[in-house]
C-alpha cells in the first residue's frame, strides 16, 4: 500500500478521501487554494499544500502546480476525488507520467467515455441497451426531421456544446421540433458560440438509475447494486437512494450485467458509474462516470463497504476486502445534499457559517466540507454537506432522514435543509414512484 | 413604466444575451449569471425595450444590483 497520496480536490470529498487514508495509516496530502485555507480538509490533513488563488484554473485544475505538490511531499499516489481534474485524461496521463500511481482507471478509458457518441457506440457493440439518437451533430432541421424518422417521437434536441441543463427542449411532433429546432439553435449559438444541435429519443417519466462497478486488479468487474437519482433540479441530483424503488429484481440483474459487460468491454479499472434512464420496465444506457461519484455512500451503506479504501486497494493492485460472490446490499439507504441554496427556487447563496450543527445517531452520517465560521464562497459548488441514513427497511430510512434533517442545523448561508423536509413529506417521493420531474411538480423551478 | 431586472444574488456575469435597444418578448432569456458553479439565466418578465443595461461579461454582480430595464 501507498505510503503519501495527494487528494487533488477540496471540500467534503478530499476530507472523505483523506479520512480513509488516515485509516489505512496513509499519509495524506491536501492541496488547496487560499480561499479554502481554513476548511476541515486542509487543516486535518498530514500535509498541505497551497496551489493558488481562489479560481480552479489557478488552484484545483492547475495541472503543474498539483504535480509539483506530489513531487515535493513525497507523494507515489494521486486521488483526483470527483469534478474538476477527475475525468481529465490529461491530468491522468501527466500523473503516470510523473512516475505516480493514478487511483482510477486508464486515461485511454476516460477519453473514450468522455466522447458520447463513441462511448455509445462501443456500449453497444458490448450489448448494452442504448437510445436511439443522432451519430453526429445536426446543423439544418430538415436533417432534423429526417434523423427523427428514425429515432420517432417524442424527442429532446440539445445543443451539443450545452451543459448544465441548458440549451435542451422536447419535441412531440413536427411542428413543434422545426419551433424547438430554431430557438434551441439560436441560443446555443448566442450562448455557446456553437449551434449544433443533436437529438435523442426523450423517455417521459423516467427514472435515473446508475450501476456502481469497480473493476478490480485481478481483471473482473464487479457490480455493486444501483442506485435512483431521479430527484433532481436543473438536471442535478439532490437527493439519491439504494436500492432504486423503482427497480424490480429482474430489472436490476439485466441492468448489473449489462453495467459489468460495460466495464469489461473497455478493461475498466477502478471505481466508475454506469448511469442509465429507467422507463416502463426497460432501461437504456446514458454515460459513463470514470470516477468515484458524489452519491457513493449509498452504496458503501447498503453493501458495508469503503469504496475509498477499495480504489486504493485496486490502485496499489491488492486484492479487496470483500469477496464479490458473496457480497449483498442490506437495508437501504438515503443521500441528501446540502446545498447552500435555497428550498424554493435553489439559488446559490454563499456566506460565514454562524452556526453548524450535524445530527447524530444509528444509521446516520454526514460528509462534511464545513463546520462553524468557515465561509462559503461562492467560488465552488454549493455543497456543504451530504447526509447519508441507513435503515433496514425504506420506510424506516426515511423516517430516520426526517429527523437527521430536524436536528440539523445551518446558519448564514442558505440551506436547501427545508427542501428535504418537504420531500421527505411528499406522497409521490414517499411511495417510491417518483421521476425525473418530482421537483419539477413539487414546485415551479427556479428561472431567473 | 420600466421594469427593473436586479441580480437576486451574488455571482458573476457569465454571458449578456441583449443589447440596449433590443426587443425581448416575456421569457427571453437576458443575461445567464454563474455562481457556485450553477448557470443562472435571467429571464424578461415582460416584453419590451431593453434600456439601462448595466452589465458586461465577466462582471461582479451583488445582490440587488441592477441589470436592466425592461420599458
Amino acid at each position: 500500500m501507498f505510503e503519501t497520496v495527494l487528494v487533488a480536490n477540496r471540500g467534503e470529498i478530499a476530507r472523505r478521501i483523506l479520512r480513509t487514508a488516515r485509516s489505512l495509516g496513509i499519509r495524506g496530502v491536501a492541496v488547496h487554494s487560499d480561499a479554502d485555507a481554513t476548511l476541515p480538509f486542509v487543516t486535518e490533513a498530514d500535509t498541505a499544500v497551497l496551489l493558488g488563488g481562489a479560481s480552479p484554473a489557478e488552484s484545483y485544475r492547475n495541472i503543474d502546480r498539483i504535480l509539483a505538490a506530489a513531487k515535493d511531499t513525497g507523494a507515489q499516489a494521486v486521488h483526483p476525488g470527483y469534478g474538476f481534474l477527475s475525468e481529465n485524461a490529461e491530468f491522468a496521463r501527466a500523473v503516470q507520467d510523473a512516475g505516480l500511481i493514478w487511483i482510477g482507471p486508464d486515461p485511454e478509458v476516460i477519453d473514450l467515455m468522455g466522447d458520447k457518441i463513441n462511448a455509445r457506440n462501443r456500449m453497444a457493440q458490448a450489448g448494452v441497451p442504448v437510445g436511439a439518437g443522432t451519430p453526429d451533430p445536426v446543423h439544418e432541421v430538415t436533417a432534423a426531421v429526417d434523423a427523427v424518422a428514425h429515432i420517432g417521437y417524442p424527442v429532446m434536441i440539445k445543443a451539443a456544446a450545452g451543459g448544465g441543463g441548458m440549451g435542451m427542449a422536447v419535441a412531440r411532433d413536427e411542428g413543434e421540433l422545426r419551433k424547438q429546432f430554431e430557438a434551441i439553435r439560436g441560443f446555443a449559438e448566442r450562448t455557446f458560440g456553437d449551434p449544433s444541435i443533436l437529438l435523442e429519443r426523450f423517455f417521459s417519466n423516467a427514472r435515473h438509475v446508475e450501476v456502481q462497478i469497480l473493476g478490480l486488479a485481478d481483471g473482473r468487474v464487479v457490480a455493486l447494486g444501483e442506485r435512483d437519482c431521479s430527484v433532481q433540479r436543473r438536471n442535478q441530483k439532490v437527493a439519491e437512494e439504494s436500492p432504486s424503488p423503482g427497480v424490480d429484481e429482474a430489472l436490476r440483474r439485466r441492468m448489473l450485467d449489462a453495467a459489468v459487460r460495460a466495464g469489461e468491454a473497455v478493461g475498466y479499472r477502478g471505481a466508475g458509474t454506469v448511469e442509465c434512464l429507467v422507463s416502463g420496465g426497460d432501461f437504456v444506457f446514458l454515460e459513463m462516470n470514470t470516477r468515484l461519484q458524489v452519491e457513493h455512500p449509498v452504496t458503501e451503506a447498503v453493501f458495508g463497504i469503503d469504496l475509498v479504501e477499495e480504489q486504493f486497494r485496486i490502485a496499489a493492485g491488492e486484492p479487496v476486502t470483500f469477496d464479490p460472490e458473496t457480497l449483498t446490499p442490506q437495508g437501504h439507504a438515503l443521500e441528501l445534499r446540502i446545498n447552500a441554496e435555497d428550498s424554493k427556487r435553489f439559488l446559490p447563496g454563499p456566506g460565514t457559517i454562524a452556526q453548524w450543527r450535524e445530527p447524530v445517531g444509528d444509521g446516520i452520517r454526514v460528509d462534511a466540507g464545513y463546520t462553524q465560521d468557515n465561509k462559503v464562497t461562492p467560488f465552488y459548488d454549493s455543497l456543504m454537506a451530504k447526509l447519508i441514513v441507513h435503515a433496514p427497511s425504506r420506510e424506516e430510512a426515511l423516517a430516520r432522514a426526517r429527523e437527521a434533517v430536524r436536528d440539523f442545523a445551518i446558519q448564514g448561508p442558505k440551506s436547501n435543509l427545508e427542501f428535504f423536509t418537504e420531500l421527505l413529506d411528499d406522497a409521490e417521493f414517499t411511495s417510491g414512484t417518483y421521476d425525473t420531474g418530482l421537483i419539477a411538480r413539487m414546485r415551479r423551478p427556479a428561472t431567473r | 413604466m420600466a421594469e427593473k431586472i436586479v441580480a437576486e444574488l451574488v455571482a458573476n456575469v457569465w454571458k449578456v444575451l441583449v443589447a440596449d435597444g433590443d426587443t425581448v418578448s416575456e421569457g427571453d432569456t437576458l443575461v445567464i449569471l454563474e455562481s457556485m458553479k450553477m448557470e443562472i439565466p435571467v429571464h424578461a418578465e415582460a416584453s419590451g425595450t431593453v434600456s439601462a443595461l448595466s452589465v458586461t461579461e465577466g462582471s461582479t454582480l451583488e445582490e440587488g444590483d441592477l441589470i436592466c430595464e425592461i420599458s
